[in-house]
């Protein structure tokens, strides 16, 4: 974008800010490591730009509502997101299709963690031991770290998370949640498993203080999708071509970003469990 | 305007002490029932790491450090290049109350929240980012510029023809009048748009909130601890880099550095985001019966809890803000410092008002556990620390001058009876002024688990439910509004001027 275009952003406030029409934009927000998204997935963008033919760029954001709106606005045409993000994102955009899912995805999980204090053991079921104390989950639209921990909450115990513990704080991210239970400052936490193992591996972990009380039974997490209109924009089957593209990612480099081993096939039926869980818990309407 | 009437001795000790004497008791009965619990904690691990990052700061990008650096400043500039003469506009108006109003409905909405309007609207763009700084301090420039016009004097106004039109009295009269506090208050509004530019990053502008705030949520904590200081330096060094003079050649490279907009072309959607996105369902298709439902059950869940817990904190914050304000404030002065202490004083106040509130609730989450004393801890210092660097800087401004007498006391004597109560109004002016930002900063309570009102907005935001929002952000903007009213009321009581000193 030229000197000139850029000053008609600040001239032109009121009027929507010019666009590259026939660039291929796509986000994405990894579940563990957000740092250099820029550098890490612009070699992503580049690996799309080269089996795609067109030219592909990778926009960063901070939350998942900001990557709904902008999947939502056109921003952009594909994303990575999470689980109830994705569903989320789908419902706003017509048409719009999950193309592919991490293999890890297929059977993704979260676990419970406390703090020493709590005096919790792991256990086959959430135990009665849990109400009253201080919990918190991860990221408000968060699948792994809000909605699935939440859902198994109600449904052991009948009630709210609010009426269960003494207290429940939104921590914001995995690696917080960590954090603060490790601390104490929250005696119990919900996690992506998938963070709590790579922590653990980084001996970020002092298994001492916080250690797993609970593992959630298995739920699909994160997917690309895609939006509907890209065929009539970027040529027939292009969204057939995307989906291979991703398949076919093998490069162990790009597929650390995410990280996945490997994308597998997923469809939008894959994430009705997800939405119904939304529902049930008033996420969704 | 008050007129006091003649009868009655014009000292303003009597109303100031009543005004704080109920502010105190706010408080206190605010205590009563605020969520203030402190929970055992093991915080030595973390804290330890995050001490180690700060005192041993790592960045091994210093490009993406220089473009955050950069972006950061070239939406702050920009900014309040535009929000100043729109600001002074307003302020020529604002004996229309509706447009008191209007500038008191903008300043009461969050830059972060108008972020994430803007972002419904624009896109993750240089113009979001330029809207939400310049369209909540438009409201507040007015704001100011409008009391500092009201402090001149009438005089010269009266020289001139009456068949003035307003426009060239202010040309004439008013605005050389005030230059001075206008080109001092602009210049002080730099900085806090600079810290508006930063913390806009935490939605995703290329700002240096962006890098910190994944810095901070991975716990990389000695990058974050470069972020850090790069940003304490930035605002420390703001006096020798930004010279009116070079004011054309910032503003050009401000816009040349300026992000790119990256794939957005739908302009069409404002008018869905207006018309349908921010009213609930039932409300659109006219089912009165359920749009009541729909209100109740907001009313009922989210907006009268959200208002209580929101007020209770306010005001012990706001009490809390003034002790670091008189605690802190000396060690930053001329006359009560002296040269060895006034430096590291005006170091520790850069420090409190350069680091974000949310940083701070978050160090002190790990020492006392969730609960609503982290957020008060956090929002006393930072404003705090804000306050006293204005106060001081205010003492400073008359160190040396025509009230010093060589007879004056020195030390806590000097303290007691001449410095602070001298400094007592403008202080007073200032936490009035800072009621409203600390009611809109509520919104990082979330990490606490305290449920106000910004919880529940962000809450509105993360669900994509931006008919809650809406009506939540509303409701703070209403309740701004009467903060707004009656710390005007209180400071005509008071008579606390920032000009009058």
């Amino acid at each position: 974008m030229s000197f000139l275009s850029r000053a008609m952003a600040v001239v032109m406030l009121a009027l929507p800010t010019f666009a590259l029409a026939d660039t291929f934009v796509f986000t994405a927000i990894p579940d563990a490591d957000e740092s250099r998204l820029q550098q890490r997935f612009g070699k992503v963008a580049d690996y799309l730009s080269e089996q795609l033919n067109v030219d592909v760029q990778y926009i960063p954001v901070k939350s998942y509502a900001a990557a709904i709106t902008a999947f939502r606005n056109d921003q952009v045409q594909l994303a990575w997101f999470g689980g109830l993000s994705g569903v989320q994102a789908r419902r706003l955009v017509p048409d719009s299709e999950a193309l592919a899912q991490g293999y890890e995805d297929q059977f993704f999980k979260s676990y419970f963690i406390a703090h020493e204090s709590a005096g919790m053991e792991a256990g086959e079921s959430l135990s009665d031991a849990l109400k009253g104390k201080t919990f918190t989950f991860g990221s408000k639209g968060s699948t792994s770290g809000r909605l699935m921990p939440e859902f198994y909450l109600r449904e052991q115990f009948g009630a709210a998370p609010e009426e269960i513990f003494s207290r429940v704080g939104f921590s914001g991210d995995h690696s917080r949640t960590i954090a603060q239970v490790q601390s104490g400052a929250y005696q119990i936490g919900a996690v992506n498993f998938a963070v709590w193992e790579k922590e653990l591996e980084e001996g970020k972990i002092d298994t001492n203080k916080v250690k797993v009380i609970w593992t959630t039974p298995t739920y699909p997490d994160y997917q690309w999708t895609i939006r509907g209109d890209v065929d009539a924009r970027f040529g027939a089957g292009f969204k057939e071509k995307v989906r291979q593209v991703l398949l076919n990612m093998n490069d162990p480099d790009l597929l650390a970003s995410f990280p996945r081993k490997s994308f597998v096939p997923a469809s939008n039926d894959d994430y009705g469990p997800i939405e119904s869980t939304a529902k049930a818990i008033g996420l969704l309407d | 305007m008050i007129t006091t009437p003649y009868f009655r001795l014009r000292s303003s000790v009597r109303t100031l002490n009543r005004v704080c004497f109920a502010l105190v008791v706010a408080a206190a009965l605010s205590l009563l029932w605020a969520d203030l619990a402190v929970y055992p904690v093991d915080p030595w691990h973390e804290l330890a790491r995050i001490g180690r990052g700060v005192i041993l700061p790592a960045w091994d990008e210093p490009r993406v450090l220089a473009e955050s650096l950069g972006q950061t400043v070239a939406f702050a500039l920009l900014a309040v290049v535009l929000a100043v003469p729109l600001g002074l506009l307003l302020a020529m108006l604002f004996h229309w109350r509706a447009v008191r109003y209007f500038c008191a409905a903008i300043r009461s909405v969050h830059e972060l929240f108008w972020g994430l309007i803007f972002m419904q609207l624009y896109g993750l763009s240089a113009t979001t980012g330029l809207l939400a700084i310049l369209v909540p301090f438009t409201g507040v420039f007015a704001k100011v510029f409008a009391e500092i016009f009201e402090q001149q004097a009438h005089a010269p106004g009266q020289t001139l023809s009456p068949s003035l039109g307003t426009l060239k009295r202010y040309a004439y009269t008013l605005i050389p009048q005030s230059w001075s506090a206008l080109l001092s208050y602009i210049r002080y509004r730099f900085e806090c748009a600079l810290r508006s530019s930063a913390i806009l990053g935490f939605i995703g502008l290329p700002t240096l909130g962006f890098h910190l705030e994944t810095a901070f949520k991975q716990g990389q904590y000695s990058e974050a601890g470069a972020l850090l200081w790069a940003f304490v330096l930035l605002i420390a060094t703001i006096r020798f880099w930004m010279k009116p003079v070079l004011l054309p050649f910032y503003i050009g490279l401000a816009i040349w550095l300026l992000p790119e907009t990256v794939g957005f072309s739908n302009g069409g959607y404002l008018w869905q985001f207006v018309s349908v996105d921010i009213w609930p369902e039932p409300l659109r298709d006219a089912q009165w019966g359920a749009a009541l439902q729909w209100y109740t059950t907001m009313f009922t869940d989210q907006v009268w809890p959200g208002l209580i817990q929101t007020l209770l904190l306010t005001q012990i914050a706001l009490v809390l803000t003034a002790v670091v304000v008189l605690a802190t404030y000396p060690f930053a002065t001329r006359v009560l410092g002296g040269p060895l202490v006034r430096w590291p004083g005006r170091f520790l106040l850069l420090i409190l008002r350069s680091t974000p509130e949310m940083v701070l609730a978050f160090v002190f989450l790990l020492l006392f556990g969730p609960s609503g004393l982290p957020a008060v801890l956090a929002l006393a210092l930072h404003n705090g620390g804000l306050i006293a660097f204005l106060v001081a800087n205010a003492s400073d401004a008359e160190a040396g001058g025509r009230v010093s007498r060589p007879d004056d006391p020195k030390g806590l004597l000097r303290y007691a009876y001449i410095e602070t109560p001298r400094r007592f109004p403008a202080m007073l002016a200032f936490l009035f002024y800072r009621w409203e930002v600390i009611l809109r900063e509520s919104a990082i309570m979330g990490i606490l688990g305290i449920t106000t009102l910004g919880f529940y907005i962000d809450s509105a935001f993360e669900e994509i439910r931006y008919d809650r929002a809406f009506l939540l952000i509303a409701v703070t903007a209403i309740l701004n509004i009467l903060v707004d009213a009656t710390s005007r009321r209180l400071r005509l009581m008071a008579h606390a001027d920032t000009a009058r000193r």
